[in-house]
């Protein structure tokens, strides 16, 4: 570890790194070269010829189901988790640095919102619209229900980013005369941005992939992992495939563009 | 009148926090335990205080046969997400020495885990099959004649693909917990003369105990919740409790459905509450 020249533990320990990336990323690539499979192909190896066939085929509404519309809906409802989940937890971690009455058992709420079982957050909710007498929809119940899940993650990250985040910079904005406002504005809020850019990054994926809390949340209309799950049972042709490769791009696509922005926002710090 | 305000404001801030998790999660779970008192038939919930929801639920061998079952799975994906987590993490927190290079390998493990759990599980489906990537392979080579059956659809499949989905949930916190310990006390222990195993033994892994223990948390309630990776990968042979509860929600059985959740939420509560006695996670983050 100190000395430059590695031990034979580095490398055994390097083999069993990339075996375990293989092992993420091995089966992810199968779907995604099985995607292109010819007209004639079926859901294994080997490949029957190469086509887009079942990409067009996807976005063909009588194939599949519907392939468009459920993705908008879990692409709303995505953005919708994000905000209020990048609100909300800068709000709690904010709250959480001083000291208040409950702050303990908000804290425990908190951390038992990521431990509850989905499946009965689900079944919870879906009770509670059926015995209030509203009916359950993908962005009225599904958001709340979603927002359990993303919520902890954004809380106790900025729980974490506060942790470290060292008081000296907002005194010595006070002392300067700025108000309250114009702390936070100027002084806190750029420091802890990537930190923001992260819990949207978390919102947006875990409620753009999330299943069993959306299963009896959603009303009538599918969000795209039910429309996928659907599908799982019932259909038995590549298309399955092309559809898993087009939600998996879409989310490296998002994850990219967070990282891209991240890097952005921490050059213009260092510059300025 | 600006003291009331800043005392005020801290309990204005957790005001969102605390309405939506009232609302979506505390209330929700406080109904279900009044509505696994109630009777049900096909046509509705009628209020009351029955205790033959739990009656049925805890007396019948089914429900026994099927928490052992899901515990099974929680020990078996548990004992494998922390070996691999452990090993992963110690390679990015002691041998890897650019904090770049830490970053860009552990973006690496990240990314697939923010994709759909879906996709991922039926990515197994072309690797495991009868015809799939490994038993054409082996076929192929001579080793075996025959396909392997039990690769998927069966609770290898169950188990391998939960290892798959859930590893990154141990991984981040002991990693997390590994890149605080002061690289001094690695040093200290080899001036002393410790050997690899020795540090990684008495001086690595006690200090690195909080962060297994978070993820212990994450993979032990995901695995007690899951219900699609065992419908899916089991091909509908084998059972867990989220999965009897799913098939008691498609039947419209809500309370019997709300019995089962609640002995699940206990049983969880106790697992986690029991791994906390040992960790303090609010000094951890």
């Amino acid at each position: 570890m100190g000395s430059d020249k590695r031990s034979a533990g580095f490398y055994v320990l390097a083999v069993f790194f990339g075996l375990f990336v293989l092992f993420l990323y091995g089966p992810l690539s199968a779907v995604f070269i099985l995607s292109f499979q010819g007209p004639q192909g079926g859901l294994t190896f080997p490949l029957n010829g190469v086509s887009t066939r079942w990409f067009q085929n996807l976005f063909e509404t009588q194939a599949v189901g519907n392939f468009g519309a459920s993705f908008t809906r879990s692409l709303i409802l995505g953005l919708m988790v994000m905000a209020a989940t990048v609100l909300v937890s800068l709000l709690a971690g904010l709250a959480f640095r001083h000291r208040f009455l409950c702050a303990s058992p908000l804290f425990y709420l908190t951390v038992a919102s990521l431990v509850v079982p989905s499946i009965i957050v689900s079944l919870g909710i879906g009770v509670l619209f059926q015995q209030i007498g509203v009916q359950p929809n993908w962005f009225s119940s599904g958001f709340g229900a979603h927002l359990t899940w993303t919520l902890p993650f954004g809380v106790l990250i900025m729980f974490a980013v506060f942790n470290r985040f060292s008081p000296a910079y907002e005194e010595a904005a006070r002392d300067l005369g700025a108000s309250p406002w114009q702390t936070f504005a100027h002084v806190v809020l750029p420091m802890i941005a990537p930190s923001l850019i992260g819990v949207g990054l978390f919102g947006f994926s875990l409620s753009y992939d999330e299943f069993a809390r959306t299963l009896l949340t959603s009303g009538s209309s599918n969000t795209l992992p039910l429309e996928i799950y659907g599908m799982t049972t019932n259909v038995t042709t590549p298309v399955l495939y092309a559809l898993g490769t087009v939600t998996t791009a879409f989310s490296f696509l998002v994850i990219l563009a967070t990282l891209g922005t991240i890097l952005l926002v921490n050059r213009r710090r260092a510059r300025a | 009148m600006n003291a009331l305000l800043a005392r005020a404001t801290p309990y204005l801030q957790a005001t969102p926090l605390l309405l939506i998790l009232g609302f979506f999660l505390a209330i929700p779970i406080l109904l279900l335990l009044v509505v696994s008192f109630w009777d049900y038939d096909f046509a509705g919930m009628y209020p009351g205080f029955f205790t033959f929801n739990y009656a049925e639920t805890l007396g019948s061998w089914v429900t026994w046969k099927t928490y052992g079952n899901t515990l099974k799975f929680a020990a078996i994906v548990w004992a494998a997400t922390a070996f691999i987590g452990f090993w992963v993490a110690y390679f990015l927190a002691f041998h890897v020495r650019t904090a770049a290079m830490q970053m860009v390998l552990f973006l690496v493990c990240t990314v697939p885990f923010l994709t759909s759990n879906i996709i991922r599980m039926i990515s197994w489906i072309p690797v495991l099959g009868r015809n799939g990537i490994i038993n054409s392979g082996l076929v192929g080579a001579g080793v075996i004649e025959q396909p392997i059956e039990w690769l998927l659809y069966s609770d290898f499949a169950v188990i391998l693909a939960m290892v798959h989905l859930y590893t990154l949930f141990m991984v981040t916190p002991i990693f997390n917990t590994m890149m605080r310990i002061d690289k001094s006390l690695v040093e200290a222990a080899r001036d002393g003369g410790a050997r690899d195993w020795q540090i990684i033994w008495n001086v690595i892994l006690p200090l690195a105990k909080p962060g297994i223990a978070i993820g212990t948390i994450f993979v032990v309630t995901l695995v007690m919740a899951d219900f699609s990776t065992v419908q899916v990968m089991s091909g509908g042979q084998s059972a867990s409790v989220a999965l009897m509860m799913r098939n008691q929600m498609s039947l419209l059985q809500y309370p019997a459905a709300a019995a089962n959740a609640i002995v699940l939420l206990v049983l969880v509560l106790l697992m986690v509450a029991g791994i906390l006695r040992i960790v303090d996670i609010r000094k951890e983050l």
